[in-house]
């Protein structure tokens, strides 16, 4: 792997770039792997990547049936928080937080990460009194969060409208410091070279369309597009389509998957020096190193995986937007587009392995999974290796369900999903 | 935004009705007979087809009635709409609600 430096890029510089190589070969796929993970977006080359270094597995294939970080990984917003309000999710929420932290020094590679507070608003005494929980909660797991009055949340974030007299008035915010944005790209970038500097094949182009079990059960073959490929383990990290492979294994989950919508607009000076939230009027916004602002929509109400969504449900945020930011109200967006989430009934992920040896899954992570990149491919790489869980993914399995330990989160965000 | 065909009423906005989700999933029997895990498959456990999903529609903010819709999720095409307790295949051949 050619390594990037200040000294690399100035020597570049004075040689017309032209001594830059391709960050990650255009592998063939070989007949047989130890393991094959299902899904190119940040979580599954990040386990591709853990698995490689931590736990010394090198004969890895990443397959992708597009292109690498096309998908969600390449579509959310970016935000990165750890402030979940059950032990188990932050838990999960801040070993990937302490990840990124150190992320672009590991992989050599600039994931632009970027800590400049998320503040999540609190319009009714019921948001204050949900978000003060969270507090409380976040401080006795050690996840830092704190709560501001509207003068102080004004302090942080100049643009926000603290007026009382607007349909939903800020009444107060909660910070977290250490949450903040990176670069989505260069997540799934990074994750690819390193691991393929390792010896990881990644693939693209090559859909899964079967899943084929030996005579007891557990896994023996992928088919592909792209021909037969052997392999005891497989991870899937399919985001929106884990149904569609799961279903394939006869294995049926806990899962519908729904259009997320978001949207950004032309590029604008610095004016928004943090993430602002608001789970009670659907708005997510934060600034993105080129000046677009980078907005959030909800989702769709209906399974779909067309990667597209309506524009009510953008409108919906935008007039959010436009109370809460009246300064951007003539600001005009550039682009918008979907992509497609998995949604779990409690709005927690499952990470765990399934009823069938040799398949595990990474799923599940809805609307908020770019936050927790690092953390979930470092527990999942951990789960394959060692056929269990991680104590940090213990929770998260798919037999919660049966055994009634939800990691209910979406009552906790008391949001209208 | 779909626009919706409501057996009773016709095409109406997607805003005026809500989702019911994946059709057909009946109760799995009386509670003391059923199993955590047919419990779980039934209360959490979804075809999440990709392709032609049978779903529930209720047109809510209108005449108030529930009923089923075969809806292509790769395109977000209806392909049928039909009654609550109808069979999707067949009414699926007919395009149409009678």
């Amino acid at each position: 792997m050619q390594l990037f430096s200040a000294l690399k890029l100035l020597k570049e510089g004075f040689s017309g770039q032209r001594g830059w190589q391709a960050q990650w070969r255009s592998a063939e796929p070989k007949p047989r792997y130890d393991v094959v993970i299902v899904g190119g977006g940040g979580h599954g080359l990040g386990a591709a990547y853990y698995l490689a270094s931590e736990h010394g597995l090198t004969n890895i294939a990443v397959l992708e049936k597009g292109w690498i970080g096309g998908g969600n990984t390449g579509r959310n917003t970016t935000i990165i928080r750890s402030n979940y309000l059950f032990a188990e999710s932050a838990a999960l929420y801040d070993h990937a937080l302490k990840l990124w932290e150190h992320l672009s020094q590991v992989l050599n590679y600039n994931v632009m990460f970027s800590p400049r507070g998320v503040m999540m608003l609190a319009h009714t005494v019921h948001d204050e009194q949900i978000i003060k929980r969270h507090v409380h909660a976040n401080r006795c797991n050690g996840v830092d969060n704190e709560w501001l009055t509207p003068e102080e949340a004004k302090a942080f974030c100049p643009a926000l409208n603290i007026a009382q007299d607007i349909r939903y008035p800020v009444i107060g915010a909660a910070l977290q410091r250490r949450g903040g944005t990176a670069r989505h790209d260069a997540v799934a970038w990074g994750y690819a070279r390193a691991a393929d500097a390792l010896g990881v094949d990644i693939i693209e182009n090559c859909e899964v369309t079967d899943v084929l079990r030996a005579a007891d059960g557990a896994i023996e073959a992928l088919q592909t597009s792209r021909g037969l490929i052997r392999t005891r383990k497989i991870g899937v990290s399919a985001a929106g389509n884990t149904s569609v492979i799961m279903n394939k294994a006869s294995v049926r989950l806990p899962l519908e998957s729904f259009p997320l919508q978001a949207l950004v607009s032309e590029p604008l000076k610095p004016a928004l020096p943090c993430v602002v939230m608001s789970n009670g009027i659907h708005a997510y916004i934060s600034q993105s190193d080129k000046g677009e602002l980078v907005i959030g929509a909800g989702t769709d109400a209906y399974v779909s995986y067309t990667q597209r969504g309506a524009l009510h449900v953008n409108t919906h945020t935008l007039e959010a937007i436009c109370e809460l930011f009246p300064r951007f109200r003539r600001v005009r967006m550039l682009r918008n587009w979907g992509g497609i989430v998995d949604v779990t009934p409690d709005r927690s992920p499952i990470i765990a392995k399934t009823s069938v040896p040799g398949l595990y899954v990474n799923c599940g992570w809805g609307t908020g999974g770019f936050k927790a990149t690092p953390g979930s491919a470092h527990v999942f790489a951990w789960t394959i290796a060692r056929d269990e869980p991680h104590p940090i993914n213990a929770p998260f399995t798919i037999e919660r369900f049966r055994d009634g330990y939800l990691i209910d989160e979406a009552a906790a965000a008391a949001v209208a999903h | 935004m779909l626009l919706i065909k409501c057996p009773y009423c016709g095409d109406r906005p997607e805003l005026e009705f809500a989702y019911g989700g994946e059709a057909h999933i009946a109760r799995p029997g009386a509670q003391d007979q059923v199993s955590p895990e047919q419990w779980a498959q039934y209360l959490y456990a979804r075809t999440n087809t990709r392709g032609v999903h049978a779903e529930r529609w209720r047109h809510l903010h209108g005449c108030g009635r529930f009923f089923n819709a075969l809806r292509d999720t790769t395109t977000d095409h209806f392909i049928a709409i039909y009654e609550v307790g109808g069979a999707p295949t067949a009414i699926a051949r007919t395009h149409e609600f009678p």
